[in-house]
């Protein structure tokens, strides 16, 4: 098998060293540094993406492919740099409010950066005024709304409603999800995407990002 | 409480808690635990009040009282107090009436390898919580919501080696996927039963994550390979948007004929998770002293 077919069959199994050694090998193969990422280390987060939502594979595998990504992106971001290749797109994530429940949100985040995205995690019990201005800081066009407890989710209106009063409505989009929150909820708050899952979220991200590029 | 569960008997847990602290002043974003400093007179009255409708088993306000969770609210140098204050809470209430449960819940981090915490900061910061909810006068400690055997197995250590007197409980919380039922972190019911008893948990079950049709499906993979008494805390379903808000859908009287099935699967402990109220635990209580009273003697 090729050697982007090996990463991205390593990732899959959450091999790091192996991942690690690997994309070492294909930097000195002169393969270019986006070709190792798309082809090699996105290529195989895409199937672990596919496989976790199928129910074929659980969370903790997820979490070591997750991790073996990140050991061949260490070594892949200078060469990255050098030829401009810029990451995905970046996405402020936070739960709304205080919630103890924050492993949904925790899991969006490994997924995102697993599929390539710099993601800024602002925690729990945030307030629409720090999403709004964590995403002009890290010039993010998409925030991620989390809220698992009933009560809180009024809270999410709220920030979609801070982002349009700022007039940065098309500018910065928002995504919500959470074990209570629906697609209708997403819709009467106004929000621009829903996502049910994490797998979800990921796809919905790349839509979003996407229909910005037309 | 072994010996009454041993020969027979069933026990009858309370339900939510949260959504009470919060219907009775809990503003969004504080630690709910810190209540057992702050407002100890709430908790009583919730106690007092699940007392009343018939609860056997009294839950602490201490799921989030192990040290990592509580480092979320810049808390976690008052374990100590906050769990031992919880169970005393909960023990002036019940004066002997009901068994104090002590909770133990996540620590909301992920173990190594696939996340970035050490177990054995994990099961130190449990061993804290476990020492002072026994000081505190917890009579079983409820090790509930679980979704990580490694994790689980951990507070049961915890447990042994910190209150080595009390019966443990230990309950994880798992999905329904289409092979079967299994946590988050993959761990299917009979791995999780073989695991919690082999680390020497005295009674095992499941709460939280599913309505109380599919916690009759998941109690009946339990009671399969279980040899130890099983517990079941059911949500009222899962939450559903509505006009004001969220709701539970499940109502007390849904939960009515499902605590039957329960107790035909031989749950020994029944109780409620997120939803369920004061009435859910009367209707719980009601089934339960029905079934004993129809029930043949052997």
């Amino acid at each position: 098998m090729d050697l982007l077919g090996r990463i991205a069959d390593d990732l899959e199994l959450g091999l790091n060293d192996d991942v690690r050694t690997l994309v070492r090998q294909a930097i000195d193969a002169r393969l270019s540094a986006s070709t190792i990422l798309n082809d090699g280390l996105l290529a195989g987060m895409a199937v672990v993406g596919r496989r976790f939502k199928a129910h074929e594979i659980f969370l903790p595998d997820v979490l070591l492919a997750a991790r073996a990504m990140h050991a061949g992106l260490e070594l892949l971001e200078p060469f990255l740099a050098s030829e401009d290749v810029r990451p995905r797109g970046t996405v402020i994530l936070g739960t709304v409010a205080g919630d103890q429940h924050d492993i949904g949100k925790t899991l969006v985040g490994i997924m995102l950066r697993g599929a390539g995205y710099e993601v800024v995690d602002l925690g729990i019990d945030v307030d629409p005024e720090t999403f709004v201005d964590a995403a002009l800081e890290h010039r993010a066009s998409i925030i991620g709304l989390s809220a698992l407890l009933t009560t809180t989710m009024p809270a999410m209106g709220v920030v979609v409603r801070h982002v349009k009063e700022r007039q940065l409505a098309g500018k910065i989009q928002t995504l919500v999800g959470g074990a209570p929150v629906t697609r209708e909820f997403a819709l009467e708050i106004g929000a621009d995407a829903y996502a049910y899952d994490a797998a979800s979220a990921v796809e919905t991200v790349e839509a979003l990002m996407d229909s910005r590029r037309c | 409480m072994l010996k009454r569960l041993m020969s027979g008997d069933r026990l009858v847990g309370d339900g939510a808690w949260g959504s009470l602290l919060m219907a009775r002043g809990l503003p969004p974003g504080a630690c709910p635990d810190a209540m057992n400093l702050q407002r100890p007179e709430v908790l009583e009255e919730i106690a007092a009040e699940y007392l009343e409708a018939g609860a056997d088993l009294l839950t602490t306000n201490t799921f989030g009282g192990s040290p990592l969770a509580l480092e979320r609210y810049g808390l976690e140098s008052r374990v100590e107090e906050i769990n031992r204050r919880g169970a005393e809470i909960i023990a002036g209430v019940t004066g002997g009436r009901a068994l104090v449960s002590a909770s133990v819940g996540p620590s909301g981090r992920i173990l190594k390898p696939y996340g970035d915490t050490d177990p054995g900061v994990v099961g130190d910061g449990f061993r804290r919580q476990v020492a002072a909810l026994a000081e505190g006068g917890a009579d079983v400690i409820c090790i509930e919501t679980m979704t990580d055997l490694e994790e689980a197995c951990l507070a049961v250590d915890a447990a042994r080696l910190e209150a080595p007197g009390l019966p443990v409980m230990a309950s994880m919380t798992f999905e329904a996927i289409p092979r079967g039922f299994f946590t988050v972190m993959g761990v299917s019911v009979e791995a999780a039963v073989v695991g919690l008893c082999d680390r020497g948990a005295d009674i095992i079950g499941t709460n939280c994550g599913n309505g109380i049709d599919l916690m009759v499906s998941i109690a009946e993979e339990l009671a399969r390979h279980s040899s130890v008494p099983v517990l079941v805390q059911s949500n009222a379903g899962l939450p559903v948007a509505d006009a004001d808000g969220v709701v539970y859908p499940e109502g007390p009287e849904f939960f009515s004929d499902r605590i039957t099935a329960l107790l035909q699967l031989g749950v020994a402990v029944i109780g409620g998770c997120c939803g369920t109220t004061f009435d859910h635990v009367r209707v719980i209580r009601r089934q339960v002293d029905r079934w004993i009273d129809e029930r043949p003697t052997v």
